[in-house]
């Protein structure tokens, strides 16, 4: 045990195109792992396969010891266990803030509205936006649509989070204010799988920086190895090109 | 003034007249809705056989016209039933088999609405819904549709004012809604047509324009964040 999620052999193709080609990895309780490489290395679509939003074509994907890939598997049961961050925010335009916290925890009957809310206002001051409860998503700047999206995943109380490319939609002057409340995560021991472009934050907070081309893991290791000692010539290549 | 002769004249006929027309216009516009919301939800899932059955409807609903369906539905489905002992008459008649006809057809175009409407929702918003683990269809009824009910409005709209008008073919088959009225009217009253008509034209578009204003009410009322 000690091990969150278990990946072996992971494949996934989009029709003809392979972009997962057999994926290994092991994450630990508490782990914060940062995914950086090119655009179409399948970083994106690595977490996607994590909670299932996309189908898994081939390998095994184990989260809290159940195999995710395995079609009879209660994916919606899963899901709650699994906090997802969108680049894109994906806040509900149509619910106010407080609302688009406290719908998922209601609906599934997991709390009263009531104990939702009260839940839901204690996460929104966590964020520091409080006083954005009954604002609507239209009315945020990006870097408070990202902090209420974060809180709306933690409302269901998960003890994984997936962050796809959680601040490459920002202005620059607004990715701090997400990255702070991702590092406080971190410190609080969540697990953290995180596909990022920015390499400062996976220096300071990952425990392990994967770099991922191809649909493949090239190299491995702590910030500090793959940042000041890379071995592999593709990720030299490509942090020559970032940093 | 010819126009409020005919009125003062033949009011009482008018009125009925009317609410016949208004009847049949909310009775199949109910029904249309719901049948296009199940259509359109079926087009948009991905139950293979269902789906050809809801492209077949369409195609054929759109590729005729509202007359000759209205035909098939009285006429012909009562002759092809027939022998299994069916007639429209203890159902209501050409009352019941002009609103079937119209619901056919606007659900039709009502599930188009519908499939369109959906497929117009970023689908992050369905994404961000699985995977607070919401089932799909909650997340379809809470999430995707309150949306989509949003830029459908202004075609379930669109097509409620053509359904409205369409119940004048409904006269075809002898209900006495406002077209039929004037048909009576008119062929008693040879000298007046023009006026007759116009009045017929009038109780139309009184109508149809409390229908469009009172959606841009509800536009105003459902726009969020604003």
């Amino acid at each position: 045990m000690g091990n969150k999620i278990v990946v072996k052999g992971l494949k996934k193709s989009f029709g003809k195109l392979d972009v997962l080609n057999g994926i290994n990895i092991e994450i630990a309780d508490g782990e914060v792992l940062c995914l950086i490489g090119p655009s179409g290395s399948g970083k994106s679509t690595f977490l996607r396969c994590l909670n299932r939003l996309e189908k898994i074509t081939a390998g095994e994907v184990f989260v809290h010891g159940e195999n995710i890939a395995d079609s009879k598997i209660d994916i919606n049961k899963m899901r709650k266990n699994i906090g997802m961050v969108f680049q894109h925010f994906n806040l509900f335009p149509h619910l106010t803030v407080i609302k688009n916290i406290t719908l998922a925890p209601t609906e599934l009957k997991i709390m009263d509205k009531e104990a939702a809310k009260a839940n839901g206002l204690k996460l929104l001051k966590r964020v520091g936006l409080k006083e954005k409860a009954d604002a609507y998503p239209s009315q945020l700047s990006g870097g408070q649509k990202q902090r209420v999206a974060i809180a709306r995943s933690l409302a269901m109380n998960p003890d994984i989070m997936l962050f796809d490319e959680p601040t490459s939609a920002l202005d620059p002057e607004m990715v701090g204010e997400v990255l702070d409340v991702m590092k406080t995560l971190a410190a609080e021991g969540m697990t953290m799988v995180v596909v990022t472009h920015e390499m400062g934050f996976a220096r300071e907070v990952a425990d392990r920086v994967i770099f991922m081309d191809d649909g493949l893991i090239v190299e491995e290791g702590t910030p500090e190895q793959i940042f000041n000692h890379p071995k592999e010539p593709r990720t030299i290549d490509f942090l020559n090109k970032v940093l | 003034m010819e126009i409020i002769d005919v009125i003062s004249q033949h009011y009482p006929s008018f009125l009925a007249a009317l609410s016949e027309t208004i009847k049949m216009t909310i009775l199949s516009l109910l029904f249309a809705t719901i049948l296009g919301t199940i259509v359109g939800l079926i087009n948009i899932s991905g139950i293979k056989l269902l789906k050809v059955i809801g492209i077949f409807y369409i195609d054929i609903i759109r590729g005729t016209p509202l007359l000759v369906q209205i035909f098939v539905i009285y006429y012909g489905v009562a002759q092809a039933f027939k022998p299994m002992g069916f007639s429209w008459n203890p159902l209501g008649g050409a009352f019941t088999a002009g609103i079937v006809a119209l619901t056919l057809n606007a659900g039709a175009y009502m599930a188009e609405i519908v499939r369109g409407g959906i497929e117009a929702i970023d689908k992050g918003q369905m994404e961000a819904a699985r995977s607070l683990g919401l089932p799909y269809g909650k997340s379809m009824l809470k999430i995707i549709l309150p949306q989509a009910f949003r830029t459908m409005l202004p075609s379930i709209i669109n097509q409620f004012i053509i359904t409205l008008k369409d119940t004048s073919l409904i006269s075809v088959i002898g209900i006495r809604e406002l077209t039929y009225n004037g048909k009576i009217i008119a062929a008693n009253a040879t000298s007046k047509v023009m006026a007759i008509w116009l009045v017929v034209a009038i109780f139309y578009l009184i109508i149809c324009t409390i229908l469009s204003k009172s959606a841009k009410v509800i536009e105003k009322k459902v726009a969020y964040g604003k």
